[in-house]
């Protein structure tokens, strides 16, 4: 099927950059470091801050280096070239095709986020827990549900940043948006602190956001702090995000479509 | 007719390479900021972003607070206080010298080779590139937690100690210029390279905003001895916070700053002549 | 000091017109590349990429400099502007070594890339010329002055206050050249000038050049791949490959030099075997019209009386070797089939 092709391609794309996955794999794992040990005094003040143990504070830490990119947590993840096709005009052609813009953005972020997720994640985990001692989990099923997980996000992260891309469609400078979003998602997914640290009634909120499915609900699958019911609720929570940021971005497709058409392409 | 535009005096003496490329920076930094403010919306919004990220970071730090009362046994103002000498030291390396990233780029598409044309320093037209006022985002950010912080902090004022903070910055811009220059000088040979730098410009601001007793030994002797990125801000604040260094080094050590800075520019300057010089002899 | 730096005895004999400018002699440029052998091996590799090139080009020329793609071209440019170090020879441009000057070179250079534009992109053009004009210090009223001329030649007055990324392709390349003679160059380096423009432009850039040479008497050394650019503008062709020179003259002597031949075209009153005439041979026929090739240099006319005595002529027409031709053929006759 065609959708595999692009993923494989995509995937193959991204393969070719290797000094800069080196780069990138070098500089997560600096932050990764700096990061652990202040967490680490953190836990040190309050041992089970958000329900964590230290343990599985690290390995939140890591798991958040690991997935930057693949999650693109912090802005990336290549759909900046749809933004650019939108602004110059050349997105008409692709409309016209045969091929399901949404699905095939959505083939090519999956087969990048594939490679990213291998290049860029497994290399700081692993140094990770080399170094700290990490609460990974031994099982190959709780491995499994996290995998699921992660790819989950990552649909909810693309959605997102489709519905972003697509906004250039009516903003002559789509840039201020990316980086709104951008910073929504850094902040909102967890990436800066653990939401289960925030305090009170704004962790809660944050906790039910959609960027929380893009980092924290995996972290929580891999360590554990989502036992039996919890996984399955987390996982439901994922992929109702998923789908319903999907469906918006169908909406706005067809509408962006139908602007163009009448405009005239 | 074409000699009247030829250089003043031999030009190539030290003080007039500086002039020239102080004034070529100059020049280009200004017909950025004019390129910028054709789209003044973008710049309004991109300029509050750059603070807003910042920010952002300053809100994590102060949401660890909301759970806890000291990290690594310091209070949020003396963290505040490392955060804002780092943020500022960083914003005005980043203004300054902060597009220097994209050197690489440069060097795989070409366009290197049009700066080499031009009778200035190709490093003043390198830094100047892309030169962008919404960076003072970050620096406005870095200004009012430091801000905040020195009136909260318990500390004596004396002149001594006033007069250290602007010293402070002053050397940990340089530190930071330097980690910029010397991470651009690397991507003349390794073009895709441009994060790796990050690692140590914002990585570097990410681990001295949080205090020195918070990390390993090993990893502050090596921001110590190898990288010396704890002359930006923890040696001195630690003296001024009225703290015990970590590592045991002896009191003067605090004030090796400049010293420091001097040195680490001259090893970018350094590793700048050499790049340039291997492109120039390689052309790739 | 000030007596050495002004190159001294070079720039103070101006008068003489037949003094070289650009002077290189025995110029060569290696660079070592890695290659990939098999999956994880690399070789290293020494390319010439400019192998032994000596020419001088005299004050007030305008030379046209070609070569297939990856003969040399383009880093001979580079090292004669100081953008490239050469590994061996010498080199002089208005006297100065343009890879230990680069600098002081550049106020006397102008370059041009065909396809890199120097102009800043969301600024209008005036403001890319009044950078010039502070970068290379440009006294005012030369500036004034050059800037016009340019305005005037080039049709440049309704573009100026106009953001370059408004402005088409031959506008833009009309900008740049004009940006690179604000300062008054003694040498200007054009890099496929015309790529890409429509007949128009290319005219009115070919028509500005001639004249910024005439008038001035800039050098001008020009890459290109469009022949007509050449044939318009240069009376000397350097021709070069695989780094080495391998044509250095008129048109006509490389039209010589490349074995030109030129062709007659009978036309016969109908069809006949291919013609046996001493002196040239039948390179085509097609129907009654036949094509004749003969050496470039000899008269054509025992060639017609030759035909017109022994078969039945009814019109003919000569045709002057082309230049392409030409060219390509000098090309494979250099080094035999090119590699690759």
């Amino acid at each position: 099927m065609w959708c595999v092709a692009v993923a494989a391609g995509s995937f193959r794309r991204y393969a070719t950059y290797r000094v800069a996955t080196v780069a990138g794999v070098f500089t997560n794992t600096v932050f990764g470091f700096i990061v652990a040990y202040a967490y680490l005094a953190l836990w040190a003040e309050r041992p089970h801050l958000g329900g964590y143990d230290r343990a599985q504070a690290l390995t939140f830490v890591w798991i958040a280096q690991a997935l930057l990119a693949a999650s693109a947590l912090m802005s990336g993840g290549g759909l900046d070239e749809l933004q650019e096709r939108i602004r110059t005009g050349d997105v008409a052609v692709d409309l016209y095709r045969p091929a399901d813009l949404q699905l095939w953005w959505l083939a090519a972020d999956l087969g990048r986020a594939a490679l990213q997720l291998i290049g860029r994640g497994v290399v700081p985990l692993t140094v990770g827990a080399l170094v700290f001692p990490l609460a990974l989990p031994g099982d190959a099923a709780t491995w499994g549900w996290f995998l699921l997980s992660v790819l989950l996000g990552v649909v909810v992260s693309f959605a997102l940043r489709y519905l972003v891309a697509l906004a250039s469609f009516w903003l002559l400078d789509g840039s201020g948006l990316s980086l709104i979003s951008g910073l929504a998602c850094m902040f909102f997914s967890g990436m800066v602190l653990p939401l289960r640290v925030f305090p009170g009634g704004f962790g809660e909120v944050a906790q039910l956001l959609p960027w929380a499915a893009i980092l924290q609900v995996p972290a929580d699958v891999l360590v554990g702090a989502r036992g039996g019911d919890g996984l399955v609720r987390g996982l439901v929570f994922q992929a109702a995000w998923g789908a319903a940021l999907l469906a918006l971005g169908r909406l706005a497709q067809s509408a962006a479509t139908r602007k163009v058409v009448v405009q005239g392409g | 007719m074409a000699r009247e535009t030829s250089p003043r005096g031999g030009s190539s003496s030290g003080a007039g390479r500086i002039a020239q490329g102080v004034f070529a920076y100059g020049l280009i930094a200004r017909m950025w900021v004019r390129s910028t403010l054709a789209y003044r919306a973008s710049f309004v919004m991109m300029t509050v972003g750059n603070f807003a990220a910042c920010a952002l970071d300053f809100v994590a730090i102060m949401l660890m607070f909301s759970q806890i009362d000291a990290l690594g046994g310091f209070s949020l103002p003396e963290v505040a206080f490392l955060y804002g000498t780092s943020g500022v030291a960083l914003g005005l390396a980043d203004l300054l010298l902060g597009s220097m990233d994209r050197l690489g780029r440069r060097v795989r598409d070409g366009t290197l080779d049009v700066l080499l044309l031009r009778p200035a320093p190709v490093f003043a037209q390198v830094a100047a590139d892309r030169f962008a006022l919404r960076r003072l985002g970050r620096i406005t950010q870095a200004l009012l937690v430091l801000g905040w912080s020195v009136s909260r902090l318990d500390v004596e004022w004396t002149v001594g100690r006033v007069l250290m903070v602007p010293l402070m910055v002053l050397c940990g811009t340089a530190i930071f210029g330097s980690v910029f220059t010397t991470g651009a000088a690397f991507q003349f040979w390794a073009q895709d390279a441009a994060e790796v730098q990050n690692s140590f410009t914002y990585g570097g601001n990410a681990l001295l905003q949080y205090p020195p007793t918070v990390f390993a030994k090993d990893l502050v002797r090596g921001v110590t001895f190898l990288v010396p990125l704890a002359f930006v801000n923890w040696l001195p604040a630690l003296r001024l916070l009225g703290r015990e260094d970590p590592l045991g080094l002896p009191g003067w050590a605090d004030f090796l700053g400049p010293e420091v800075a001097v040195l680490m520019c001259a090893g970018a300057a350094l590793a700048w002549r050499r790049g340039l010089r291997a492109y120039r002899s390689t052309g790739s | 000091m000030r007596t050495e730096t002004a190159g001294g005895g070079t720039v103070a004999g101006d008068g003489a017109a037949a003094e070289p400018l650009i002077e290189v002699d025995g110029v060569e440029k290696v660079f070592s590349v890695r290659r990939r052998a098999g999956r994880l091996r690399r070789v290293r590799q020494e390319v010439r990429a400019v192998d032994g090139l000596t020419f001088r080009v005299p004050r007030g020329e305008m030379v046209g400099y070609i070569g297939p793609n990856g003969a040399g071209k383009s880093t001979t440019v580079k090292m004669l502007t100081g953008i490239l170090t050469p590994s061996g020879g010498r080199l002089r441009v208005a006297g100065i070594d343009p890879a230990r000057e680069r600098t002081r070179l550049a106020r006397r250079i102008g370059v041009v890339f065909g396809q890199r534009t120097t102009l800043w992109w969301d600024l209008p053009l005036k403001d890319s010329y009044e950078l010039v004009r502070r970068m290379y210090r440009v006294p005012d009223p030369v500036y004034r002055a050059n800037l016009d001329r340019c305005v005037e030649l080039l049709d440049l007055a309704p573009l100026l206050a106009v953001p370059v990324r408004q402005l088409s392709l031959g506008q833009r390349m009309r900008g740049d050249i004009a940006a690179a003679l604000l300062h008054d160059p003694e040498v200007l380096y054009l890099d496929e000038p015309t790529i890409g423009l429509d007949v128009v432009s290319k005219a009115k850039v070919r028509q500005f050049l001639r004249e910024v040479n005439a008038e001035r008497g800039t050098t001008v050394l020009l890459t290109t791949h469009d022949l007509t650019d050449i044939e318009q503008l240069c009376r000397r062709v350097m021709v070069i490959d695989h780094g080495r020179l391998v044509h250095d003259g008129g048109l006509d002597a490389l039209r010589a030099a490349g074995e030109g031949e030129r062709t007659l075209v009978v036309d016969l009153e109908r069809e006949l075997p291919p013609l046996e005439v001493p002196g040239a041979r039948t390179v085509r026929v097609e129907g009654p019209r036949q094509w004749l090739a003969f050496p470039a240099g000899r008269s054509a006319a025992p060639l017609v009386t030759a035909i017109a005595e022994r078969y039945p002529l009814v019109d003919l027409s000569l045709r002057e070797p082309d230049i392409e031709e030409v060219i390509a053929r000098l090309y494979a006759g250099a080094h035999g089939p090119a590699p690759r």
